[in-house]
């Protein structure tokens, strides 16, 4: 175990000096990207918000299944077949169709080439699961169905989202998705998520509809309250035109009445609408609806044709500014719930870093302090390796551009107390083999050799612990992991390529002196 | 270096060991633990006040006025660092933490949100899941990986000192209230890999006497193999220790809880690979037969 091949010792060295080299280039400025690396810092360090969304995807599949009834409609009279008595129910369809033609549609639905019921090949799944009784058949999404249409209302939410984070610039924003109802939001630098929030938080759902000259609520009206809370109005249920037919949205002041309002514009096919809808209501007035609340109702005075309007309704310029933004980005297609927050002021996070570093510095010199009393020279050696295992350590995250935590610190220092472990074992098991062996080059080669299985059974099951915390772990504790387990691969490089060349060399040189450990 | 009879307390140590373990379990089904937001849900805030005159009744009577549910707040490090936690969690409102800061500042003068947490019910549930789900696995992995290196005997030990070390660390987690969030999770973990890692050290070597020495009995070899690799275990300890201590006293109050879960598994794990696996080996009477007949198969 002493003998190291000449190429052998250059490659360590060669290894050693380029991965150090990424340790060193966190605190040095070098304009080429590949070189200037540093290592990213978590949001517990630089500070930011952390938010996870969740998509309410109830109103998602009441719309999904309202709109397969249209398709159903259509698709049976096409074919010929009568079906009655659509009724949506606990998220299943249920009709009836006419006796005759019961296998027709139980064949039109179990079809694999089905147009009605689209068939999965690879998930060996329909769109819908169906049951039938008699007349009657009972549709509900099966669970396929069910993913695919989370995942493509995630796909959209994570858009949406995406635009409104841009939209207020923050610094490299971190949108991923999480699972197929979650999105991860991480904003680095905020530490204020409040108006993020409340921008994520609105679905930003905006209709025009005419409010109803009759003061009750009958069948096609319903009653909705203004956004401020102080009155309600009966509202007609026709869409007059919705968000989705506008281009763009700005705040904007009103010359006439001083007031901050938000104009938009809208496309061909809404100007058009909103063209005809305003010529025939003159004189009626108009409610602007942003997710079931009415942000004002003004009269419409003439026809408004050229497709640009301006929305009113008691605006700050900030207000304005967040709805303008939010009609830009577009609706969401289901409401998001922020199920869990956590966010770290700078300050906080310079703190945290100072603190780490300190404690990271101080554990240091006391173990290497520890270790040269304990064992003078060999002690050396392995604060040698010690110290190139740091330098490895951190330039391998820094490489990787892993994300470094405040538990992922303490990784680090943990690191440092664990890594002397097996230079520990190795020298102890040297000093037995010393006491019956005169040839101090055959006493450490086994002291090596023997020492070995149980400094890899050691660090194996630290390594075990720090792989099942990566994949259970999550932020800062996954950083940790992360330390912890490359900590583990850096420590057994230091001590069998380094720690275990400057013994070899040593002993070499000095194999007459008594007393060598 | 001169012997020392570990083997002759075995026994009461064992004892010893039995009681703690006993009143562990106890505190932990009759008091429980005491779980921070991460695994209970609710809101945590921590505030700086820009004077020391804002004292703690001061801070908790204003947050008892907002009718958040149960309020607790400690001093967190500085005189004017506290954290403050409360069940009620409303991270839907964006104007909640907003409206806290402005009622606040109005009674105690300026404050500063250093950090908060909100979590919601449902990841609070999920989140306890996982890091119980987290323990478990280590547990099993452990006990797959002793199983495959060693006799049914040897897994034993290791298994039983490595409960009996997270049984006792979450014990005093429970006799002082101490938090467990997220961190000690991973804490317990690591402990895991250390108090499994200081037993295999110790079973190497009884495995290695075995096969030397046939006609030791197991409890003068346990006693034998103990003081072979114990200034191995005590430097290692060590340095260990000092690790954790200086993240303990300098690392700031965030890893306090962390640091703090540590050195307990560090000691009672270096105390366990000795006074717990060891004796297990001597009442299961294993002997050198017992590696023969494994190997040979």
């Amino acid at each position: 175990m002493l003998y190291f091949s000449k190429l052998r010792v250059f490659s360590v060295l060669i290894f050693t000096l380029i991965i150090s080299y990424f340790t060193i280039s966190n605190f040095t400025k070098v304009d080429d990207e590949f070189f200037s690396k540093n290592i990213k810092l978590g949001l517990d360090l630089q500070g930011g918000s952390y938010l996870l969304l969740e998509i309410d995807n109830e109103p998602v599949i009441t719309q999904r299944l309202q709109s397969k009834v249209l398709e159903f409609k259509k698709f049976f009279k096409d074919k010929d077949i009568k079906v009655r008595n659509f009724v949506i129910e606990d998220k299943s369809i249920i009709f009836d169709v006419e006796n005759s033609k019961i296998e027709d549609v139980k064949s039109l639905l179990d079809d694999d080439k089905s147009e009605i019921n689209p068939y999965f090949q690879q998930y060996k799944s329909h769109q819908f699961n169906f049951e039938n009784m008699d007349t009657s058949f009972k549709l509900e999404f099966s669970d396929y169905g069910l993913v695919l249409l989370k995942n493509s209302s995630l796909d959209q939410a994570i858009e949406i989202v995406r635009r409104r984070v841009d939209e207020v610039g923050t610094n490299e924003p971190n949108i991923l998705k999480r699972g197929n109802d979650r999105i991860l939001v991480e904003l680095p630098g905020l530490d204020d998520p409040g108006r993020i929030k409340s921008l994520l938080g609105k679905t930003a759902n905006l209709t025009f509809q005419f409010i109803s000259s009759s003061s009750e609520e009958s069948f096609g009206t319903e009653k909705l309250s203004f956004e401020d809370g102080t009155s309600e109005a009966i509202v007609s249920k026709r869409i007059v035109l919705s968000g989705d037919n506008l281009m763009d949205a700005k705040p904007t002041m009103n010359n006439q009445t001083n007031e901050t309002v938000v104009s938009f514009s809208l496309d061909r096919v809404g100007a058009k609408k909103f063209g005809k809808a305003t010529s025939n209501g003159v004189g009626k007035r108009l409610a602007i609806v942003l997710d079931g609340k009415i942000i004002s109702a003004p009269e419409v005075r003439e026809p408004i044709i050229g497709g640009n309007g301006q929305i009113s309704g008691n605006f700050t310029f900030q207000t304005a500014t967040d709805l303008a933004l939010l009609l830009r980005s577009g609706a969401l297609p289901a409401p998001l719930n922020i199920i869990e927050e956590r966010t770290v002021g700078p300050d906080l996070g310079k703190d945290s870093i100072n603190a780490g570093i300190m404690s990271l510095i101080i554990g240091f010199i006391l173990v290497v302090a520890f270790m040269f009393y304990k064992y003078r020279f060999f002690g050396l050696i392995a604060n040698l390796a010690l110290i190139s295992n740091l330098f490895l350590l951190v330039g391998i995250l820094t490489l990787f551009e892993a994300t470094l935590t405040l538990p992922g610190i303490a990784g680090i220092i943990l690191t440092v107390g664990m890594a002397v472990d097996a230079n520990v074992l190795i020298f102890e098991r040297i000093k037995e083999e010393l006491k019956n062996e005169n040839n101090s080059i055959v006493a450490f080669d086994s002291g090596y050799t023997k020492s070995r299985t149980t400094i890899l059974d050691a660090n194996i099951t630290t390594l075990i612990a720090a792989v099942i915390l990566f994949f259970m772990g999550s932020g800062p504790i996954k950083g940790f992991s992360i330390t912890l387990g490359v900590g583990i691969l850096t420590t057994l490089f230091s001590v069998y390529f380094i720690a275990r060349l400057i013994t070899a060399y040593y002993v070499i040189k000095n194999k007459h002196k008594e007393k060598l450990i | 270096m001169k012997t020392i009879y570990f083997n002759k307390f075995y026994k009461s140590f064992n004892i010893l060991s039995g009681i703690l373990i006993i009143a562990s379990l106890v505190f932990l089904v009759f008091k429980g633990l005491n779980f921070g937001v991460d695994f209970k849900g609710g809101t945590l805030i921590e505030l700086r006040t820009d004077k020391s005159s804002a004292n703690i009744t001061k801070i908790r009577d204003s947050f008892n006025q907002m009718n958040l549910g149960d309020v607790s707040v400690k001093n967190f490090g500085n005189e004017t660092d506290f954290v403050v936690k409360f069940e009620k969690q409303n991270s839907n409102d964006p104007q909640f933490i907003e409206e806290i800061k402005t009622k606040l500042s109005n009674s105690i003068g300026s404050v500063d949100f250093r950090r908060v947490e909100n979590v919601g019910p449902k990841v609070s549930a999920e989140l306890l899941r996982s890091g119980v789900i987290a323990i478990a696995l280590s547990l099993a992995a452990m006990l797959l990986y002793i199983w495959i290196r060693f006799e049914w005997q040897f897994s034993l030990g290791a298994i039983l000192a490595l409960f009996h070390d997270v049984i006792i660390t979450l014990g005093v987690f429970s006799v002082f209230s101490l938090e467990i969030n997220l961190s000690i999770v991973a804490a317990v973990l690591t402990i895991v890999g250390y108090s499994m890692n200081d037993t295999v050290v110790i079973f190497d070597r009884v495995r290695e006497n075995l096969r030397k020495y046939a006609d030791v009995k197991i409890f003068e070899l346990t006693n034998i193999s103990i003081n072979e690799t114990l200034s191995r275990t005590i430097i290692t300890s060590v340095t260990t220790l000092l690790a954790l201590l200086s993240i303990f006293i300098f690392g700031g109050e965030i890893l306090k809880g962390f640091s703090l879960a540590m050195i307990l598994g560090v000691i009672f794990g270096t105390y366990s690979s000795i006074y717990i696996a060891n004796p297990v080996l001597v009442s299961l009477k294993v002997s050198q037969r017992t590696i023969v007949k494994e190997e040979k198969e």
